[in-house]
This record gives structure tokens, sequence and C-alpha cells, in this order.
């Protein structure tokens, strides 16, 4: 090895203490003797579960280490070689924690054997010690790949020439890094290239030799290795590939290496980073089964049933792990096992994701990196030029690999999806990249702390951060703590990511993000077969039936209301204090707290006398705003609780619904009437449409358009139902499109032959998306998340069997129309129902114009 | 502390409890101040100042439950028992509340 500059123990006491451990004293202590070899981050890791089980009670605990340290992170040796980390901010376990939790560590001891049969470890250093249950946690080494010349006479390594893999190796290629100029690393794997690009950090000049035919072959395809390579070359570090050193250029030290080719590279360092074998040394001396690696069960358990092994030295299915997070599931099943705290746990495999920066490229794989079956969906979009080549493989509607590289921005989301099947777009590229509607999007990592995110609440990325930061990593709980997505709602998705991005994928699964309403814990399916079934026709007995503890909730009311008044039409128990105050009054609440009186204008065509009557009302009633609205109506603003029954009465018009997350209006073109170009009478369909779907109550609000030809000028395109007429008496319907907050164009349904067709196939759709949306989900997002070829299924091939049980139920809701300003108006509803809540002793502070 | 801790609280009648329908709200003046009045569908009531603290919505028009009162104009939410927000934000005024023979009675001070 090289020169040891520094011997002092990672994790070490400043001063030599005296510690008695209560194993010290013979006979007196009662608890089963736990031995563990290995003191990396495996074996302590299994210590601490142990222990966080309260099974410092039951065990005797020591641990044998190899390495004279404490237990350190062994993933951060490459930031310390790159100087990035100090070596003792690595430092997991100091020695100073085994002694102040009662375990003894014996560090730098190698064991060397074990007698299964006295159950006794024998050390190197000639002493034993008895147990009752041993974990051998003695994970990997370095794999020194065959090369003449690369020993010295005293079977030494060639001074010059380095592993990577202890804190040792690090802190020896640190002090040589600084007299050295010319470096050839070894592998081109992720330790090769780690290495490759600190030492380069250092002032050398660095060349890497890599056997297999591209880099990380591990992870990467060949596609994605070649960007790699491009990627690395462009940081000016050298790269021969599919060919090995064969020969190392000495005699005393290091001068060069030779390739199987016959090339020479000059070099006064070489960084061994071939990969990793197990060591299984131990295992192998004492009789236990070994394969590649120390051979465990689901229990982890070798062949010996008191002896068990953890982490890189074991062999699980056929399977060795090298990274980090299966290694932590292993300790965990162990410690349930050992404590007794589950004792049937078992460890079923990992599922592995890692991210991390190699020479300074991001890169995240996890699963399978190729489609391994015919039916498996692969998804590559490469650009070599920016360095970026992303692909996922997906099987059976379920991620099952995915490989970043270059660009990780949705490695949050793919985890996820990864770990727990979490549904996937039906637009598969939207696993890659953002389709971004308009505006350019910016990945969540990259925005800056102080962007604002919610701008309904003035929500900045950082107010998030810092509230996932201070323990909240569930979606809701950060809505709730912040306000962040709860204005308009547009934000929430980017909310989401920003939250799952800073708890780094470590997101609470919120169990309440499938409820319909936050305060009945049951999914719409669930909730509406327990409306049905237990016959609840009010929010309050849905309360009392369905709520943890009989409680009502005010979130969830409006909600609720919407469901059941869906469900059961007329026999619907109305209670107002269950409705929002839009839907108590049967108008829109405005910021000073008075209401806005928007008449129902059909299809936007009206009449001299009813703009007379509309006249006539807005100077009864000094109406400080008269405005056309974007749904072509017109709408009274400015108008007091108070004047709402006499407006209507005056004004004698149905509502116009401007209110609701009910069916609000139908805009239309002047079709064929008038323009020389209709195509057919848009006017008249739009006036039907309207007619037959006013006030339809739904999850969300519903925009629709009716146009006479694809010149658009009512914007069909982009409604929740949208009509174009393509001539010859056919109509094609569109869903799903918005323009608000989100545009999206909306999805062609079917083009149909007639106006009776439209009408019936717009009423479908809106049962469907009745029955089957969430509360407040729009059709913009409905329709994706079903998938165009669902609703087409349903709807047009009625796939399920369920198109004449959607006629009867939006016949049902449509029959159970009532205006609700004929209604109310006279008799209230409930004594004060249009009594003012605001303003009592102020004036409004809305400017009149 | 001081003489002037000591209690100006007056306690006026504002209505009758059937002005308030069951589960709703209605604002009313108490003695100069405008207040919301709530009875929840548990028969409790409950009384805040009229107006929200964040923008000035009318309360009275807001939902409610058992713990919450939630804003009509952009959904705070504050807490019955001392008026503070789970939402972090500014609270509301909470002010005595009871029935005395059928009538409101709301104690301000």
């Amino acid at each position: 090895m090289g020169p040891q500059t520094d011997d002092r123990v990672l994790g070490g006491r400043p001063f030599s203490t005296l510690h008695f451990g209560l194993d010290d004293v013979d006979g007196v202590d009662p608890r089963q003797r736990l031995v563990v070899v290995g003191n990396g981050m495996a074996g302590a890791r299994v210590v601490e579960e142990v222990l966080e089980r309260g099974g410092g009670e039951q065990f005797a605990i020591t641990v044998f280490g190899e390495e004279p340290h404490g237990n350190y992170n062994r993933i951060m040796l490459s930031h310390v070689l790159a100087g990035e980390e100090h070596e003792d901010d690595i430092v997991l376990n100091s020695h100073d924690w085994y002694a102040d939790n009662g375990v003894t560590l014996r560090a730098g001891v190698r064991i060397d054997r074990i007698d299964t049969h006295a159950k006794l470890v024998h050390a190197a250093d000639g002493t034993t010690a008895p147990y009752d249950q041993l974990v051998i946690a003695t994970g990997s080494r370095s794999f020194i790949p065959p090369m003449s010349g690369l020993h010295t006479h005293d079977e030494q390594l060639l001074p010059g020439v380095f592993g990577f893999r202890t804190i040792d190796d690090t802190r020896a290629m640190l002090a040589a890094a600084a007299t050295h100029r010319r470096a050839v690393v070894v592998g081109g794997g992720l330790l090769g290239l780690e290495a490759a690009r600190a030492l380069q950090g250092h002032g050398l000049h660095v060349e890497v030799v890599h056997a297999g035919t591209h880099l990380m072959n591990q992870q990467l395809d060949a596609d994605g290795g070649a960007i790699l390579r491009r990627s690395v070359e462009s940081l000016g570090i050298a790269v021969y590939l599919a060919t090995r050193t064969t020969e190392v250029v000495g005699p005393d030290r290091v001068r060069g290496v030779v390739l199987a080719d016959g090339r020479t590279i000059d070099a006064d360092l070489l960084v061994i980073a071939a990969g990793i074998r197990p060591v299984t040394e131990v295992a192998l001396m004492s009789g236990l089964e070994v394969e590649r690696g120390i051979v465990v069960d689901d229990q982890l358990r070798t062949d010996d049933p008191d002896v068990y092994a953890v982490g890189e030295c074991a062999q699980h299915r056929g399977e060795l792990y090298g990274l980090v997070a299966p290694v932590w599931e292993q300790a965990r099943v162990l410690a349930d096992l050992l404590t007794g705290t589950d004792p049937t746990a078992e460890y079923h495999g990992s599922r592995t994701a890692t991210k991390l920066k190699v020479a300074g490229v991001d890169v995240a794989t996890m699963g399978v990196n190729r489609p391994e079956r015919d039916t498996d969906e692969f998804l590559v979009i490469s650009e070599p030029r920016r360095g970026v080549h992303l692909s996922v493989v997906i099987r059976d509607d379920q991620l099952i690999g995915a490989t970043l590289l270059g660009d990780t921005r949705k490695v949050a989301f793919l985890t996820q999806a990864f770990d727990r099947g979490t549904p996937l777009p039906e637009e598969r590229i939207r696993l890659l990249v953002d389709l971004s509607d308009g505006a350019e999007e910016v990945g969540v990592a990259e925005l800056p702390g102080e962007s604002q995110v919610c701008n309904c609440n003035g929500v900045s990325k950082q107010a998030i951060c810092d509230t996932v930061a201070g323990g909240c990593s569930s979606l809701s709980g950060v809505m709730d703590a912040t306000r962040a997505g709860k204005g308009c709602g547009s934000c929430k998705s980017l909310v989401k990511q920003i939250v799952e991005w800073a708890a780094d994928g470590d997101v609470l699964e919120d169990p309440t993000a499938s409820w319909y309403v936050p305060g009945i814990p049951l999914a719409k399916p669930a909730l509406t077969e327990a409306i049905r079934t237990q016959r609840l026709r009010s929010v309050s007995a849905v309360f009392a039936e369905l709520a943890p503890g009989g409680q009502e909730d005010a979130k969830s009311k409006m909600g609720l209301t919407s469901l059941l008044r869906m469900i059961w039409g007329s026999e619907f128990e109305q209670e107002n204090d269950a409705k929002f105050i839009n839907d108590r009054v049967h108008a829109n609440i405005q910021r000073d707290g008075t209401f806005s009186v928007v008449p129902q204008m059909k299809g936007g065509v009206t009449t001299p006398a009813q703009l007379r009557k509309i006249a006539d009302v807005a100077d009864k009633y000094e109406v400080p705003m008269v405005k056309v609205t974007g749904g072509q109506r017109i709408d009274l603003l400015g108008v007091r609780k108070e004047d709402l029954p006499a407006m209507w009465d005056d004004l004698g018009m149905p509502s116009g619904y401007a209110y609701g997350k009910s069916m609000r209006t139908v805009k239309t073109c002047v079709g064929s009437d008038f323009c020389r170009f209709g195509l057919d009478d848009s006017t008249q369909l739009g006036i039907d449409l309207e007619t037959r779907f006013q006030g339809i109550e739904s999850p969300a609000k519903i925009k629709m358009a009716v146009v006479g030809c694809p010149r658009n000028c009512a914007e069909a395109y982009v409604k929740d139902v949208g009509v174009v007429a393509v001539g010859s008496g056919k109509w094609e319907v569109y869903v799903g499109g918005a323009a608000g907050a989100t545009v999206r164009k909306g999805d062609l349904l079917a083009t149909v032959g007639s106006a009776a067709e439209v009408i019936e196939l717009t009423g479908r759709f809106l049962q469907y998306y009745r029955e089957n949306a969430n509360w407040l989900e729009r059709t913009y997002d409905f329709v994706p998340r079903v998938g165009l070829e669902k609703v087409k299924q349903v709807l047009l091939e009625d796939s399920e069997g369920i198109v004449l049980h959607l006629d009867e139920g939006i016949q049902r809701s449509i029959d159970a129309y009532t205006d609700p300003w004929g209604q109310d108006g006279r008799t209230p509803a409930t004594p004060g129902q249009f009594s003012t809540a605001l303003p009592l002793v102020e004036l409004p502070k809305v400017p009149v114009r | 502390m001081s003489l002037t801790a000591t209690s100006t609280t007056a306690a006026h009648v504002v209505g009758r409890v059937e002005d308030v329908p069951l589960g709703e709200g209605r604002a009313f003046v108490a003695g100069g101040t405008p207040v919301a009045v709530f009875r929840l569908r548990d028969g409790s009531l409950h009384a805040t100042q009229a107006a929200c603290p964040h923008a000035g919505g009318p309360l009275a028009d807001g939902q409610t439950d058992v713990n919450v009162l939630v804003c009509p104009l952009h959904l705070y939410t504050y807490r019955w028992t001392d008026g503070s927000s789970p939402s972090g934000v500014t609270g509301v005024r909470v002010y005595p509340v009871h029935e005395r023979d059928g009538a409101l009675v709301v104690e301000v001070c």
C-alpha cells in the first residue's frame, strides 16, 4: 500500500479510557450473547436495530471489526477523496457510541474462524469469544483482477497501487494525489468513475481502463453507457473500453500499465476499482454454505440455525446486494427476529433503486434497464448532445425499471411508482418528461427556493421544503401547514413533486389521498356503495354512520352534498349547513361578502326584452358592476345578500349556475344561421345541451361549448365537453379540455352523425365522470387519469355493460332539477338564509365603478 | 396587575337561539362589535369576530364542525377552543356565548 500518513482511529476516542462492560463480570450477566462479526454499515446497523427494539436488555452484544475505526459511511468515501467531506463527518457510530450503548467493540480484531459446535469465534489475535447468536457482516473487498507485476516480492501491492474500499485506502490515495501526476483507474463502474473524478479534482491527469464494452455496465445499457462516456471524456478523462490491464510497469513503484492490446499508458498512480467480492473466508473456514456469498434463507439464517449473515457478504435467493437500502431492510428483519419483536419476519429481497452523481453526471437507476419479455413496454429518450439518456421498462402497467442519466428530475415520481406500484400516466412519455402545456416547466430541483409555487396563497418552494424538513412528510400535511395548493389547486402536482423531492422520495403514504372527502375514510366507490346500501340520504346521516366516531368534518360537507344529490336525485334530504355559502344562497360570494348574480342565458343567446329587464334590475338594486362573462352571460356584481330573492323575482329568469360545482354554461358561436362559414346549427345544439344538463351537480364545474366549424370561435376544443360541427350533419365530441390555470386541448371522444347523438353521448360522459371522478377533479385530470381509450371503450363499446345505467343516472338527475331561484326565493330554506353576514357596520371596500 | 386589567366585559342579547339555524352561523352586532354566532348540530354555541382576519371574509357564512370554523373566502380554518388557526395564520377572537331563556347572550369585552 501507499505511504500511511495518518493512522488516527476514525471515530475513536481522543484519549484511552477504560470501559468495563457488563459481560466483563463472569457469570453474572444473564443475557444471551450476541456476537457480530464485521463492523461495517451492515453489522453496525443490525446492532442499532436490535438496540432500538430493546435488545440491550436481552443481549450482551460484542462487535468485531477488522478495521480499527468506528463505523463510518463507506458510501461517502468518494466524497472524502474528492475533498468535499471531512473524514470526521462520515462517522456513523464512534467508539463512544458503542460504549454509551453497552456494546463491546473489538475494533482492529479480525475473526478467522467460527466453531459452530462449541459456539465460539476465534480471533486472529488468539482470543476467543462465545456466542449464543452470531451475525456475520463481513461485507466485501476490492476485486483485484490478475495482472503481472502488481505485487512486490513480499506479496504487497506495488507502491502507487491502491484499492478503494476503506478509509485507509482513501487516506493513502489522498496523500499520494498530492505528489503524483498521472493516474490510471482500472474499472469504469460507479466506484472507478468516482475515484477518477476525485483524483482529477486534485490536479491529476486521469485515464480509465474498463473491461466492459460500456461504462457502468451494471446499471446502464450500451446507449446510456456511450452517452456517459461522452460526458466523462468532456471532463478531460480518457476512457479505454473493452480492454484489460494485463501488466503493471514497475519494478520499484508504478510507472505505467500495459493493456491487452499492447498499448502502454504512463502512470505513477494506479487505482483498482474493478468491482467488489464478498468476504466469505470466515464462513468457508467454518463450514457454512457459501456460493458467491454466504447463503441465507428468508430469515437471513445460514445453514447453521444460530448463525446469520447480512449485507454484501450474504447471498439471498441468489442475489448479492451492494446497495445500502437492501442492507437496511435486512437489518430490520434480522433485528425483528433476534429480539422476538416479530418472530415471523422475513426478507423477500429488495427492489433496488439508486440515485447518485457519477463524475459530475446525475444517474438514477432502479430495477431492470432493458425489456425482458416481448410484452414489456420500453420507452427511451436519448439526447446524446445534452448527455441525457432516459428509459423506463413497464410490465403489466407497473414500472419495473428506469434509468435516468444526465437528468434525474423525474426520479421522485419514478421511485414511488417503482416501490409502491402507484398508477402510471396513460401517456408513458410523462414518466420521463414534463410535457409542458404552454409555459416552460422547470424541474423542482432547479427551482430557486424563493420562487413562488402556490400563487393563490403565496407559498414559496423554500416554505414547503422547510415544512418537510420540520418533520412533515405527507402531501396533505404540508398542504395543511402551508396552504400550498389550497387555492385554485392548479399547483397541487407541483407541490407534490416538491414534497417528494424535499423528502428525497421518503414521502409518507397519505391514506387520505384516496378518500373522496377528508372526513370519511372511504374511496369513492366504497363510499357510494355504503351510501346506497345503508340508504344514507343526508350529510348528517353519512357522518353519523360512516365517519370515525360519527364526527362531522367541515371540509367534507360540500363534497358529500354533491355526491348525495347525484346518488339520490329528488330523494336527497337537503341540509343547508352542509352546503357551501354559494349553494345556500345560489350566488357566488365575492371578496367583500357581496354576491354576483348571473341569470341563465342559454347558449349565450339573449333578447332585447331580457336585456331591458336586466338593466332595470341593475338600476333598481344599484348594482355596482355589470359585466359580460367569459361564459357568454351577464354578471351583476356586488349584490347584497339580502337583495338576492327580490332580484330574482324581478328578473324572472332562472339561475345560470355561475357558482356551483355543476354544469355552468354552454357557449356557442352563431353557427349556420348567420355565419357564412358555419357548417351546422351550433347555437341550437348549445341551447339544447344547456336545457338538458342545466344545473347538474358534479365533482367539479363543467363548462361546455358548441361551435359550427373548426374555427372554434366559442373555444370548444378547450372545454370539459366541446362539440365541433364538421359538416354533413356530423359532430366531433371532445372531452377533457381546459383553458384555465391548466390549458389542455380536449381529446376527441367520437364523431357522431346527429345532434341527438351528441346529447346522448354527452349525458353518458357526464354521468361516467360524475360517478368516477374524485371530488374537485376536473375532466382535464379525469380523462387522462382514466385514459381516453378506457373512456371510449366504456362509453362507445359498452365494455363494462354500464351504458344503460349511465343513461338512467343522468336522467334521474335531470328529472330532479328545479331552478333554485324559483325554489328559495319566496320561502327561505332556513331562518335568515339571506340575512347579511357582512358588512354589518362597515361599508363595502370594493370601489364602485 | 393593574386596574385596567379588570374586566370590562359586557353581556349583550343579540337575538333568539332559533335565529341561528342548526349547523349554521349568523352575524349580529353585540354592543357595537360585529360578531358571528354559530349553533352546531350538537347544540353547542360559539361566537367569533364577524370578519375573517385574513381578508375580511364573512365568517358567519362559513362552514363548521365540532372543531373548526372555515372561512368561505379562502377556506382558512379557526379552532373553536381558542380561535387559533391550524393553517398557521393569525387567529380569530372568540367570545363567550350562551343561551338564557331562549335568548343568545354574547359577552364582548
